[in-house]
């Protein structure tokens, strides 16, 4: 394989991890929010697994920006030259959010601050990070005095960048309801399961709606990834299978717990659903970062870089490895976290 | 203000801010990791109760640390996107390992916080210590991305721009990397110790003389943060020796800038304090110790020193490096005089005679830790504006390297008002927190106090 293929695979899926556990996140401090009034219990659920793993997700994005510019130098370039101001602004509402979730567990009084900001920020920093998608199909650049510039205001009044952040939303409340709907009924607490598992059923219709039109209505100048995807067609079957199967696992019976739905394998399923259907959009999407000005030829590092970087990551997680695995002990699986009273 | 100036003012100040929390990070601790080995070996309560006030006053400063780390991993990207490109292709991995050391900090940080109570005593130095690890690494390696620009090794440039024969290893260890590591790593537990030794002095002030408990508190932590202080500061010093070495061996430019010296010489005199006029060339109102330049640079007052007319005049350094690079190693000097000070005071008066600590002196240590961060910044600033015009000194000027996007003035007004929204938060949610939880209810909940 090409060293810039096993590259782009690399931050492949760094995007999509970040994509995946970033839903997760920003879903639940949405959630939290929400259920700041009612239904306490659950915001309080949304909560626990927020504290001590926002950091860690956090730290994601980091990676995934760096591992993009590393491998991808000249495609940072253009991409960090168009997205200046939507990115700086994304930068903004994370700071306000981190900052506040840690202020929040000094002084308990910030609690009420802390999930009315981190919502806020929760429901918007999904949806101006995905509305970067389209531009890298390339109708909402332009070439001025030689650089690359963002049509702004073409990119904020296209209804395909609006399907986008739909997606972008109906996705996070998806994904993070299932999540907490699982984490619920992990620390044994049936109402707040009931809760989650209701919005799942709401939402995911949604998500599979929004996702046919966003791959459906894009901007003429995108033509070619239509005709890219649709060579992509058994991929995108394949992934309405599993949601199918995901989505209906919500009614499985469960013996065990005397309850309906296994949010377990709905999880699963669901994030099984959308690597699939990452993997046929990002096919769709090769060889190129930015329509048409770079390819992941043409914005590559080169290979003594390349090989450098690599067994760098190969080092790197063997270390840290056994580092998520305590911490995933310690607070997904230890049930004197998940079960205590508060 | 140009494109690039304007750029320069926004990042300079993204990172001057970020650097306050990183080298706090790092600082604090290596206090925490002394304090909890301390602790274990004396079972001395006093210290366990100091590791977990410190960790909280570390939680609070990673409440901005993480987001203006953030705010500067992306920015480097946003606003150099030129400097990047070639950084991506040369000197990726210092930044892509230094995210493991950062991921290394993070997941230890939140086991040791919000895991403290399930943890035992050796895991939990053995938390802090990888915390300490992960902040000391992340420092150690964007050094060596910084190190690298002053001196870059490792690749070759044609003149479209083109780069060939990457080294990777080379830039990373590139010739002024080593010298640099150390005095950057060993200067931040210098700076995490006055700001110990600051605080702790202050509360000695303001403790009154009947409670002995918090009086006895306070002067512990005070000795441990001079102690450390010192030592670091002594250090920090030779490092600083070292680097200034390097200097003289591979960046002649900016050592001739930062003395201030025009005319190549053997026994060059040291010129302290004054500024370098931009008209006679020399430096004015300043004190001159004849050949100390050469011996500081070469071990030896025949060693020949380079001055700045054997560079084109378009490419000096501006003069008023030569005052950032005085402020620094004036305090940096001071620090160490007055930690010294203060530990002879100590142990022939205060130990050996009983004798209170004079309140002047005292009141000189409340000012370390603010000295100290300042002379970190200064230090930091002398490095980046002693390689202009260039970015990547020789290869791309800071003009070639600032994006050319528009709205740049605009965002800086907005994070602008982030940091000062930021760094006043940070100070009252401090404030409420101590408030809250002031030491004597800490000691009486211990049981040290009886509360009647």
């Amino acid at each position: 394989m090409l060293p810039e293929v096993i590259a782009s695979f690399i931050v492949g899926i760094f995007l999509f991890l970040y994509a995946i556990f970033g839903a997760i996140d920003f879903g639940s401090s949405f959630w939290s929010m929400f259920y700041l009034r009612r239904h306490t219990e659950a915001g309080v659920i949304a909560n626990r697994f927020l504290s001590p793993t926002w950091e860690v997700t956090n730290t994601f994005l980091v990676l995934l920006v760096v591992s993009f510019v590393s491998f991808f130098p000249k495609a940072g370039f253009t991409l960090g030259t168009v997205l200046l101001v939507p990115v700086s602004i994304v930068l903004i509402l994370i700071s306000l959010r981190s900052a506040f979730m840690v202020f929040a567990y000094s002084v308990q009084s910030y609690q009420q601050t802390l999930r009315i900001i981190s919502g806020i920020a929760g429901f918007f920093i999904p949806i101006l990070l995905i509305s970067a998608l389209p531009v890298t199909q390339g109708p909402f650049i332009a070439m001025r005095n030689g650089v690359e510039t963002l049509l702004t205001m073409k990119w904020l009044t296209s209804i395909s960048t609006y399907y986008y952040m739909l997606f972008g939303l109906t996705s996070e409340l998806f994904l993070s309801s299932l999540f907490l709907a699982d984490y619920a009924r992990e620390a044994g607490k049936e109402g707040t399961y009931r809760i989650y598992r209701r919005n799942a059923k709401i939402v995911g219709p949604a998500t599979l709606v929004s996702a046919i039109l966003t791959l459906l209505v894009l901007e003429p100048e995108s033509q070619w990834l239509i005709d890219n995807l649709k060579e992509q067609g058994e991929w995108f079957i394949l992934s309405i299978v599993f949601y199918l199967v995901g989505y209906s696992s919500l009614w499985w019976p469960d013996a065990k717990n005397d309850s309906i739905g296994k949010p377990r394998v709905a999880v699963l399923m669901i994030v099984v659903q959308y690597v699939i259907a990452s993997y046929a959009y990002a096919s769709a999407h090769m060889p190129y970062i930015v329509y048409p000005y770079m390819t992941i030829t043409t914005g590559f590092t080169g290979e003594v870089t390349f090989r450098a970087l690599f067994w760098v990551y190969v080092v790197g997680l063997a270390v840290l490895v056994p580092g998520f695995y305590v911490f995933w002990r310690l607070f997904l699986k230890d049930r004197r976290y998940l079960r205590q009273e508060d | 203000m140009d494109q690039t100036t304007l750029t320069r003012a926004f990042f300079g100040t993204s990172l001057a801010f970020h650097i306050i929390f990183a080298t706090l990070a790092v600082g604090i601790s290596f206090m925490i990791l002394v304090s909890e080995i301390i602790y274990q070996r004396t079972k001395d309560k006093d210290y366990e109760l100091m590791a977990k006030r410190w960790t909280k006053t570390f939680a609070i400063l990673l409440g901005v640390g993480i987001p203006s780390g953030t705010i500067v991993a992306v920015q480097l990207t946003l606003l150099w996107p030129g400097f990047m490109k070639i950084v991506g292709q040369v000197i990726s991995v210092p930044f892509q390992i230094e995210i493991f050391a950062f991921f290394l900090e993070a997941l230890f940080m939140s086991i040791y916080v919000y895991a403290a109570d399930r943890l035992s005593g050796k895991m939990r130095v053995l938390s802090v210590f990888f915390v300490c690890l992960g902040a000391t690494a992340s420092a150690v390696l964007i050094t060596s991305a910084n190190t690298w620009m002053n001196t870059p090794t490792g690749f070759d440039m044609y003149a479209d721009g083109t780069i060939k024969n990457v080294n990777t290893w080379a830039a990373f260890f590139n010739p002024s990397y080593g010298w640099a590591a150390f005095h950057v790593s060993i200067s931040a537990f210098m700076a995490g110790a006055f700001a110990i030794a600051s605080v702790s002095a202050y509360r000695y002030l303001k403790t009154p003389t009947p409670d002995r408990k918090e009086l006895s508190f306070h002067r512990k932590s005070l000795l441990v943060s001079l102690i450390v202080g010192f030592l670091m500061s002594a250090i920090t010093g030779f490092s600083g020796h070292g680097s200034a070495q390097g200097l003289h061996e591979h960046s002649p430019e900016k050592l001739a800038a930062a003395e201030g010296l025009f005319e190549t010489q053997r026994y060059a005199p040291l010129s302290i304090g004054g500024y370098t006029d931009p008209k006679t060339h020399e430096v004015k109102y300043g004190i001159e110790i004849p050949y100390a330049l050469s011996i500081l640079a070469g071990n030896w007052p025949s060693t020949e020193v380079k001055g700045l007319y054997e560079f084109p005049e378009e490419t000096w350094p501006p003069f008023y490096v030569h005052s950032l690079f005085n402020v620094m190693v004036g305090i940096g000097m001071f620090l160490l005089a007055l930690s010294f000070f203060s530990l002879v005071y100590w142990w022939f008066f205060h130990h050996k005679r009983q004798l209170a600590f004079p309140k002047w002196l005292v009141w000189f240590l409340v000012f370390s830790g603010p000295l100290a961060m300042l002379g970190i910044e200064f230090g930091w600033i002398f490095s980046c504006s002693g390689r202009q015009p260039w970015t990547i000194y020789g290869f791309q000027r800071t003009a070639e390297a600032a994006t050319k996007a528009a709205h740049v003035g605009n965002l800086f007004v907005l994070f602008g008002l982030l940091y000062i929204l930021l760094s006043v938060l940070v100070v009252v949610v401090m404030q409420v927190y101590f408030k809250r939880n002031p030491l004597h209810q800490e000691l009486a909940k211990r049981g040290d106090i009886d509360v009647t």
